[in-house]
């Protein structure tokens, strides 16, 4: 391969196929973080996958390694947590105790500054063929586990004593999307920063939720907002020589403000019951 | 076929809620809990699902390999949710054919876009027709207008048609009367009961 191929590949299209494979998948979990009422995961997760990379890096491990291990780990236990301490904060303390970790890390190990500043602003220019993978089977993962248990997540949501009635098993549904939300969050940072993640999955799916026609609808549109807001941000953050997570903050931060036009006529408000004053109990 | 047989049961959450019940559903049957408010029917029901309240006393036997659905007085939380009435449906498995005219016609717009009493007969609908051999609904013609509390006798008379047993809970005399076999009624236990 010529040299400036490869450096083409290394330097661009890499990353960037990386970060468009990333997107979708954000947005789409996002979807069901959403329904869950658990995007304050995306946050968790994002940023205890960053202590745990910072800290594979500080033991000469790959980053990308450490992260996993970490954002798995809070998976795990996470049941556990919100157990012993009810009232939906786990996620906000661990994401509290995650950024604290993060910049202790960076600011006592020497060699970790870079890619501490990696992961809070995210970054363009470097994706490891490993980054490229983890992505891709990221995006098969989590399509081929809503495949299977997509409808049960929403009958969960919806009508949780017809779902116990049916002796339909809880555990793929509690297990499966902890660990996947807390495996592609983990990946995503070391890429596209820990806000840039949290705003992937937190924008697009709030906006399609309140705009798209159907569940269906909104899976096909969460994806491609996402994908679409950041090819943009990646032309712009290269064009401007910006850091690429803000810009994509940005960016999606300015496409739903342009849709608050948008605005869907619900029916009887009044009448109906909220989705997000009723939390899920599965 | 004996699908659900309850033998003077005693339920409740933290204490006894009622006296001792029984009765037993089969194949085609409906049969209704009545009783004053709070004389712990929903109790019972949930009871019977399993969904929390505890037996205190007595027996429930539900026939292991039924197929039970169950209907809260809990409205699905859709306000805010991209869901359509034909995606609703979708979820339990339950089939369209059959509704009432004006509903089938909103099966493809989204729920928080349709009136309560339209997403209320879709929700029940939705476990009413869902595969099931049993059902369990608590207070169905709760938040129903005038056309949908009409039809709902003659819905659950169909469904009984087709094999469904059916308990409901209902403090509606004049709805129970039109559509089930039987009522069973549920007495709240009295303090002095309860020591």
């Amino acid at each position: 391969m010529p040299i400036e191929w490869s450096l083409q590949l290394e330097l661009f299209w890499r990353p960037a196929l990386t970060g468009a494979l990333l997107a979708a998948t954000l947005a789409l979990l996002g979807l069901y973080l959403r329904l869950r009422r658990e995007y304050w995961a995306a946050l968790a997760y994002g940023q205890i996958g960053a202590a745990g990379a910072l800290g594979a890096m500080a033991l000469g491990a790959l980053p990308i390694f450490g992260g996993l291990a970490a954002s798995f780990a809070v998976a795990g236990i996470k049941h556990r947590l919100e157990d012993r301490l009810p009232g939906a904060g786990v996620f906000p303390l661990l994401f509290v105790l995650g950024w604290s970790a993060s910049l202790l890390l960076t600011a006592n190990l020497p060699g970790v500054e870079r890619l501490g500043q990696a992961l809070f602003e995210g970054q363009l220019y470097f994706a490891s063929p490993q980054a490229l993978g983890g992505a891709a089977a990221a995006l098969v993962a989590l399509t081929a586990f809503l495949r299977w248990q997509g409808k049960r997540l929403l009958l969960a949501s919806l009508n949780p004593e017809h779902f116990h009635a049916r002796k339909l098993p809880a555990w793929p549904i509690r297990i499966g999307i902890d660990m996947l939300a807390s495996a592609v969050l983990a990946l995503a940072v070391t890429s596209l920063g820990v806000m840039g993640a949290f705003a992937l999955v937190f924008i697009p799916a709030w906006r399609v939720f309140a705009l798209a026609p159907s569940w269906r609808a909104a899976r096909i549109a969460a994806p491609l907002a996402a994908l679409f807001a950041y090819l943009l941000a990646f032309a712009a953050a290269l064009f401007f020589d910006q850091p690429f997570g803000p810009v994509l903050a940005l960016v999606l931060g300015l496409l739903a403000l342009c849709t608050t036009s948008m605005g869907r006529k619900a029916g009887n408000d009044a009448e109906n019951v909220s989705f997000q004053q009723n939390p899920p109990r599965l | 076929m004996t699908l659900l047989h309850v033998e003077r049961a005693v339920t409740g959450w933290r204490r006894p809620a009622h006296r001792p019940v029984c009765f037993t559903i089969g194949r085609g049957e409906i049969v209704a809990l009545i009783g004053p408010n709070g004389a712990g029917k929903s109790t019972l029901l949930n009871a019977l699902t399993g969904n929390g309240a505890r037996l205190f006393s007595g027996h429930i036997h539900l026939t292991p390999e039924a197929r039970v659905g169950v209907q809260t007085q809990h409205q699905p939380p859709v306000a805010g949710l991209p869901l359509t009435g034909s995606e609703l449906l979708a979820l339990t498995e339950a089939r369209p054919d059959g509704l009432p005219q004006g509903l089938s016609a909103c099966l493809a717009q989204r729920l928080d876009a349709l009136s309560g009493g339209q997403r209320q007969y879709l929700a029940l609908w939705s476990i009413l027709h869902s595969p099931a051999d049993l059902l369990l609904l608590d207070e169905p013609g709760n938040h129903l207008d005038r056309t949908g509390l009409a039809s709902l006798p003659a819905a659950l008379r169909t469904r009984a048609r087709q094999g469904v047993g059916i308990v409901l809970v209902s403090h509606d005399a004049r709805f129970t009367q039109a559509c089930a076999d039987r009522a069973v009624e549920v007495e709240p236990l009295e303090t002095d009961d309860a020591n």
